[in-house]
């Protein structure tokens, strides 16, 4: 029997890529094991090797083509005695790659379009709104361009390294390899090996290293391959970079940044699922910022290697490949230190940031159907934290709800509980609810992974919890 | 300066870089060491040896009478060691060390009695008193800590090399760390680094045989620290820490060595630390008889003072430096004492820079 070959998904979070080259061609006889053709996703460029012997009776997707769906048949294999080509199924899109992790549909675009119709069935109920929020800052009106996270962080770094020859990136595959997950592309060849390095795979080591090159009047860009890797680097975070300014009386600080994908990725389990926001916000010394949108990750990174302080840059790998308007201005810069209200509403204030805002957004939109308006606060700055922001908005509607990836004890939802009964106790209607990732270390499996998460439908449920309403939605 | 160039000539010298540990176990050869410094800059040796004597002591003192608290690790034993470094070391070499840090400070050009009025916890210190004993720094001076976490110093030093060789200033940085922190792994992580990448750092690895109380053949496997490099290929010389002039001609080679775009180099300084690891130390592990032989056979100020009146210097004058060298500490105390608390409103400025 004919054997369909799949777009296969090359890494947890892929959903679709680029047929880049067949190194077959229709009559060819495969052995397994054989490369057939190489796929080029958001990460790297991969070879796809067969898994059955035969003969390439059809190719479907021809090479060059953009943006192949995980799970659309790209070839069929012809087995031994067979010369009739039948025709192929429907693509099975997300069939053959456990998506538990589905895009946000509040920012939809080309390249998670595809994932959408694969979306968790909680994710798949919720209304999509009609526009994509405004990630960019309110006030600006000029025009803006299509750009995924991971450009513009890409983009922001390259502006300002063209700015501030003091200014150097560190880290693991960020040079020749051009970063782990693509965030550094294209540097390397635009300033050279001397700005751009690889390091070995020492965390300890290279964040110190950095700290020094910073007391020495650099500005390094120290990229973390996942955060999960700076527990390795934690002391030189917290020791010797946070603490330096108040150890010496104000006389030396330390400018560098720590970036790099924080929180749950796809599947990868306990070692490498896990927020650290709250770990970094607890500690003077630091700023802590952590954007949702492509025009925030543009901004704020810009902000944060200007800043003269240690800056600790929160992204996440599933919002790399997300596109948002970014504005389109010589010089965008988003301050560290302002909340964004996302959306307007009375009724209840969703605070969230980092791929949370996405979730707040669906569950907002859901919210609003049965007559619950949610105004959702992308925190974007964990430290200094906009407490003005959330407390505006909660005097207004009464009601808060904090949500976040990382553990419920001791987060940051457990902080701004604090901060709204210091300021705006009065004003509440309803006891502050937290939407948090589960207290245990993060499981495998995909259905224990996606309880384990914090969902849309949980922001749903505590939202309507905050107002009293019962009922299904 | 005249040594330098002598130095720079004979690092060019060199024929095979790799045997160059092997030549060198022990002290370092005849014809370097017979090469002495000048009649002055012995004495100015001597006179910085004797700063930090006095000084530390006289910190001792203070802290007996409650007036410095906390940890407050003493160099007494050490001098040679940072003297010796520092005299051959540029204006734009940089340098790093662990807490125990008041002598590295004061051979750095440091102001005595902004050291001390740190270490009393008052407004005139370094840090404003927020520091304390073990964080100071001056930018200034090119002294960057004064650091607390054991051999979080390294990597620093590393990084303070990678802006030297960044920038092209020509600068070298001194990574001093002791022995104890020489089985940390961002040590090794540092030398693969720093070796991998050629920075111009010199790891002065201060073995004053205990970390804490434990001494280096209970904490070390494989004894010979000078050699931990040898992986990474970086050269590493062990050297008699207790005498001035040997601590000075190894580091003229190690300095050459990393200005001429060579990378790392590994100074094992054998030294002894006559005082406890801190003030509360009992010092236990070791025997009063230990500590004796050590005052009366090696002291490096005694060493030094030896070949001094040996040269033909007189007792007077190294009287002179004596006094001067008291007044000093006697001054440097007063105004460590005389010098207010600093100010409450000091407890939430400094934290990020606005």
């Amino acid at each position: 029997m004919a054997i369909e070959i799949k777009m296969p998904a090359l890494s947890p979070t892929m959903t679709e890529g680029r047929l880049s080259r067949w190194l077959v061609s229709q009559g060819d006889s495969v052995a397994s094991g054989d490369v057939i053709a190489e796929i080029e996703t958001d990460k790297a460029t991969m070879e796809v090797e067969a898994i059955d012997e035969g003969t390439i009776g059809a190719i479907h997707i021809g090479e060059g083509t953009d943006g192949v769906a995980v799970g659309a048949v790209i070839a069929t294999l012809l087995e031994e005695g067979e010369t009739e080509v039948p025709p192929i199924s429907q693509p099975v899109s997300g069939a053959t790659t456990p998506v538990a992790e589905a895009p946000t549909q509040a920012a939809p675009n080309q390249e998670t379009a595809s994932a959408v119709a694969a979306a968790a069935p909680i994710a798949a109920s919720v209304a999509a709104p009609a526009a994509a929020p405004v990630g960019a800052e309110p006030d600006w009106q000029g025009s803006t361009r299509t750009m995924t996270v991971r450009e513009a962080l890409r983009d922001a770094m390259a502006e300002e390294m063209r700015q501030d020859e003091r200014i150097f990136v560190m880290g693991e595959e960020v040079a020749e390899y051009q970063g782990a997950y693509k965030v550094t592309q294209g540097l390397l060849d635009e300033f050279s090996a001397k700005r751009v390095i690889d390091t070995p795979i020492t965390e300890h080591g290279f964040a110190g290293l950095g700290v020094g090159a910073a007391f020495g009047d650099l500005r390094p860009i120290i990229e973390f391959m996942t955060f999960n890797f700076s527990m390795q680097a934690i002391d030189h975070i917290i020791n010797s970079a946070a603490k330096t300014l108040y150890m010496s009386g104000g006389q030396m600080g330390c400018p560098i940044v720590f970036r790099g994908p924080n929180g749950a990725a796809s599947r990868v389990a306990a070692q490498h699922s896990q927020c650290y926001a709250s770990w970094y916000a607890h500690c003077p010394g630091l700023k802590v910022v952590s954007p949702w949108s492509a025009a925030d990750a543009k901004g704020l990174l810009k902000s944060a290697i200007r800043d003269p302080n240690p800056v600790i840059f929160l992204e996440n790998e599933v919002m790399y490949g997300q596109s948002f308007e970014v504005p389109e201005a010589d010089d965008w810069v988003v301050p560290i230190g302002r909340a964004n209200i996302v959306r307007q509403g009375a009724d209840v204030t969703i605070t969230a940031f980092s791929i949370m805002v996405g979730k707040a957004l669906e569950a907002a939109e859901a919210l609003s159907s049965i007559g619950i308006e949610a105004e959702v606060i992308d925190l974007r700055s964990l430290r200094p934290l906009d407490t003005e922001t959330i407390l505006t908005s909660v005097k207004k509607t009464g009601r808060m709800i904090s949500c976040e990836e990382g553990f419920p004890f001791a987060g940051i939802g457990a902080e701004l509980a604090m901060q709204v009964m210091d300021g705006a106790f009065d004003y509440l209607d309803a006891p502050v609810m937290r939407v948090t990732g589960k207290d245990v270390p993060m499981p495998y499996a995909a259905n224990l992974e996606t309880l384990a998460l914090p969902q849309a439908q949980d922001i749903i449920e505590a939202g309507k919890a905050v107002c009293y309403r019962a009922g299904g939605l | 300066m005249a040594n330098k160039v002598a130095a720079n000539k004979r690092a060019e010298g060199k024929t095979v870089e790799g045997k160059k540990s092997e030549r060198k176990r022990g002290r370092p050869p005849k014809s370097i060491i017979n090469d002495k410094p000048s009649a002055d800059t012995m004495l100015e040796m001597y006179r910085q040896m004797v700063l930090i004597r006095r000084f530390e002591e006289k910190a001792g003192q203070l802290y007996g009478m409650g007036q410095i608290g906390g940890f407050c690790h003493l160099y007494i034993g050490q001098e040679a060691v940072v003297v010796g470094i520092q005299s051959v070391a540029k204006e734009m070499d940089s340098v790093v060390t662990s807490y125990r840090d008041h002598g590295h400070m004061l051979a750095c050009d440091m102001d005595a009695g902004g050291v001390m009025a740190e270490l009393t916890g008052r407004e005139d210190g370094y840090s404003k008193g927020k520091g304390g004993s073990m964080h100071m720094f001056s930018r200034e001076k090119n002294f960057y800590g004064g650091h607390g976490i054991v051999a979080a110093q390294v990597p620093i030093g590393a990084g303070l090399a990678f802006a030297h060789k960044y920038n092209g200033d020509g600068g070298v940085n001194m990574a001093y760390l002791g022995d104890g922190a020489a089985n940390q792994g961002q040590v090794y992580e540092t030398f693969n680094m720093a070796a991998l990448w050629s920075l111009p750092v010199i790891f002065v690895i201060e073995n004053n045989q205990y970390g804490m109380g434990t001494s280096v053949s209970r904490a070390a496997a494989g004894q010979e620290l000078a050699d931990r490099g040898k992986a990474y290929g970086i050269p590493g010389v062990q050297v008699d820490g207790m005498d001035v002039l040997a601590v000075r001609t190894a580091a003229e080679e190690a300095l050459a060595h990393c200005r001429a775009g060579k990378g790392p180099y590994i100074l094992e300084m054998k030294t002894y630390r006559y005082r406890g690891h801190s003030m509360s130390d009992p010092a236990k592990y070791r025997t009063r008889e230990e500590v004796d032989a050590m005052r009366k056979q090696h002291d490096p100020i005694e060493q030094l003072r030896d070949v001094l009146l040996r040269e033909g210097a007189d007792e007077a004058q190294l009287k002179d430096i004596d006094q001067k060298v008291k007044k000093i500490v006697g001054d440097a105390a007063d105004f460590a004492l005389a010098s207010p608390e600093p100010n409450a409103s000091e407890l939430y400025t400094d934290i990020i820079v606005a």
